[in-house]
């Protein structure tokens, strides 16, 4: 069992989600950075969509009333048990009463905590995860919550640190342009192309929301919904673009300018409130 | 032709000449399923069908274009839902004022037209349901409320929806149920999902 003696701002049980459903109006959610979860799985002999952690900026706190193995990835931030300084991206063993404490992140914002065996958590729809839009799957978690940990079913990898890119200063995300360009005037595609936007405080699970050029439409017809994609940028009519992230919503009425490409979105997850990000367009090809 | 515009690296976004044709269509790639298809989501005038790594993109494509929706049959095989409801919403006295139909004649019309679901969204278990009569199409209220009740029959465009939980809304609200509309100890959680015939039935309370 997994004691959390403080969850930090926003801890929340995440695995790969709920893809399939959309049709019933149920989105995939999951870890919004599911590279990061997927690591720290392998790392601990786990499945690759077992359920861990996803905290949001640090200061998570947890102990153990049995020994287990653990692995932190995504946003780097000091890690500490009963007070020394430990690694992330690496298998960490805690015996039973230890203490491992999280603090902020250096960079990115969201870290992931997989333990062995993984978080045995009441699953809905198929999944774990806590979907924020819909409200499906566990409440965020709390101080002094209780997590069960499920039965090991892999080896443990012989690795001991787990080599992974360093989250860049200049964020450069690759779209591919579509599916509602030309709801935008030229000028405005060029902005979107060329132009450099802040990422914002008010992003959350659903969507990294945007500031910049406000980029324009060529008229103010209303668009039908129509299905969303992960990594869609979506322009609302104050023309500053959300990039959408796992918890968006299934269906969405305004225009979507360029999608991210899918090894991108994870650098769109991890990216900090004022913090500079460029698009690049790519063709479908690459 | 359908067009076929791309939805990033791992969606394809189908442009359907009408609402019937998103029907069809939604109904006839459920049908096939073309191998690497994850999700399959209509709308008003769209279908999205999103793919896994690697799926043949082309090789879709190609299937939503051979799609011939012509030779599908009528669907006679889902079950009706009936949808008891008592039409005391606080947008029926505008939706008479904005159709120019008096209140009790709204109500009969509503529940006399025969629906069918056209795609799902907005909420889990959240149907927008199609064809009621053309003449209480309504424009969504100019504010929405930040608080709409579960169960509430509602109207906006060409749509009847209602409201599976408590949450903010931009409906017309024209009644109420208690039909329960999502229910995850329900083998299939959503009450109404794309395609099934739905039919209102007023109450008096």
């Amino acid at each position: 069992m997994i004691e959390v003696l403080r969850a930090g701002a926003l801890t929340t049980v995440q695995d790969l989600g709920r893809p399939g459903l959309a049709h019933l109006g149920v989105g995939r959610s999951g870890a919004v950075d599911r590279p990061s979860l997927r690591l720290a799985n392998r790392l601990v002999g786990n499945d690759e969509g077992d359920a861990g952690l996803e905290v949001t900026f640090g200061g998570l706190s947890l102990t153990t009333t049995e020994p287990v193995i653990v692995a932190l990835t995504g946003a780097p931030g000091a890690v500490k048990v009963n007070g020394r300084g430990r690694d992330m991206f690496a298998p960490l063993a805690l015996a039973a009463g230890d203490v491992l404490e999280l603090g902020m992140p250096s960079r990115g914002v969201r870290t992931y905590v997989a333990v062995r065996g993984g978080l045995a958590v009441e699953s809905v729809l198929g999944s774990a995860s806590t979907d924020l839009l819909s409200h499906l799957g566990p409440e965020p978690v709390r101080d002094g919550d209780r997590i069960s940990v499920g039965e090991v079913h892999g080896d443990l990898p012989g690795v001991d640190v787990a080599p992974v890119r360093t989250l860049p200063d200049q964020v450069v995300l690759r779209v591919v342009l579509g599916p509602r360009d030309n709801w935008f005037t030229p000028d405005a595609v060029d902005d979107f192309r060329r132009g450099r936007f802040e990422a914002t405080s008010s992003s959350d699970r659903i969507g990294v929301r945007l500031t910049g050029q406000p980029l324009t439409r060529r008229n103010a017809d209303e668009l039908p919904s129509e299905g969303m994609v992960e990594g869609a940028v979506q322009v609302p009519p104050d023309g500053q673009p959300v990039v959408f992230l796992a918890d968006h919503p299934v269906t969405g009425g305004y225009p979507v300018i360029a999608v991210v490409h899918p090894a991108d979105i994870a650098l769109a997850a991890q990216l900090r409130p004022g913090q500079a990000v460029r698009f690049e367009v790519a063709s479908l090809g690459r | 032709m359908r067009e076929v515009l791309p939805a990033g690296h791992g969606g394809l976004l189908v442009e359907c000449a009408d609402l019937t044709d998103v029907m069809n269509l939604h109904r006839a790639l459920e049908a096939s399923r073309p191998a690497g298809v994850v999700d399959i989501v209509p709308a008003a005038r769209t279908v999205l069908v999103t793919l896994s790594d690697g799926a043949p993109r082309a090789e879709v494509v190609a299937a939503i274009h051979a799609v011939d929706t012509r030779s599908l049959t009528e669907t006679a095989d889902r079950a009706e839902v009936v949808v008891p409801v008592t039409y005391d919403g606080g947008d029926l006295e505008d939706v008479a004022e904005l159709t120019g139909i008096p209140v009790d004649e709204v109500v009969r019309r509503h529940a006399a037209a025969d629906y069918v679901v056209a795609f799902t969204g907005f909420a889990p278990g959240f149907a927008y349901i199609a064809g009621g009569d053309p003449a209480l199409h309504v424009p969504r209220r100019a504010t929405p409320r930040t608080r709409v009740p579960a169960g509430s029959v509602s109207l906006a465009g060409e749509f009847t929806g209602i409201y599976p939980r408590v949450g903010p809304g931009g409906w017309q609200l024209i009644g109420r149920t208690d039909v329960v509309l999502w229910d995850l100890q329900r083998e299939s959680p959503a009450l109404l999902t794309p395609g099934t015939p739905v039919r209102f039935e007023a109450v008096t309370s």
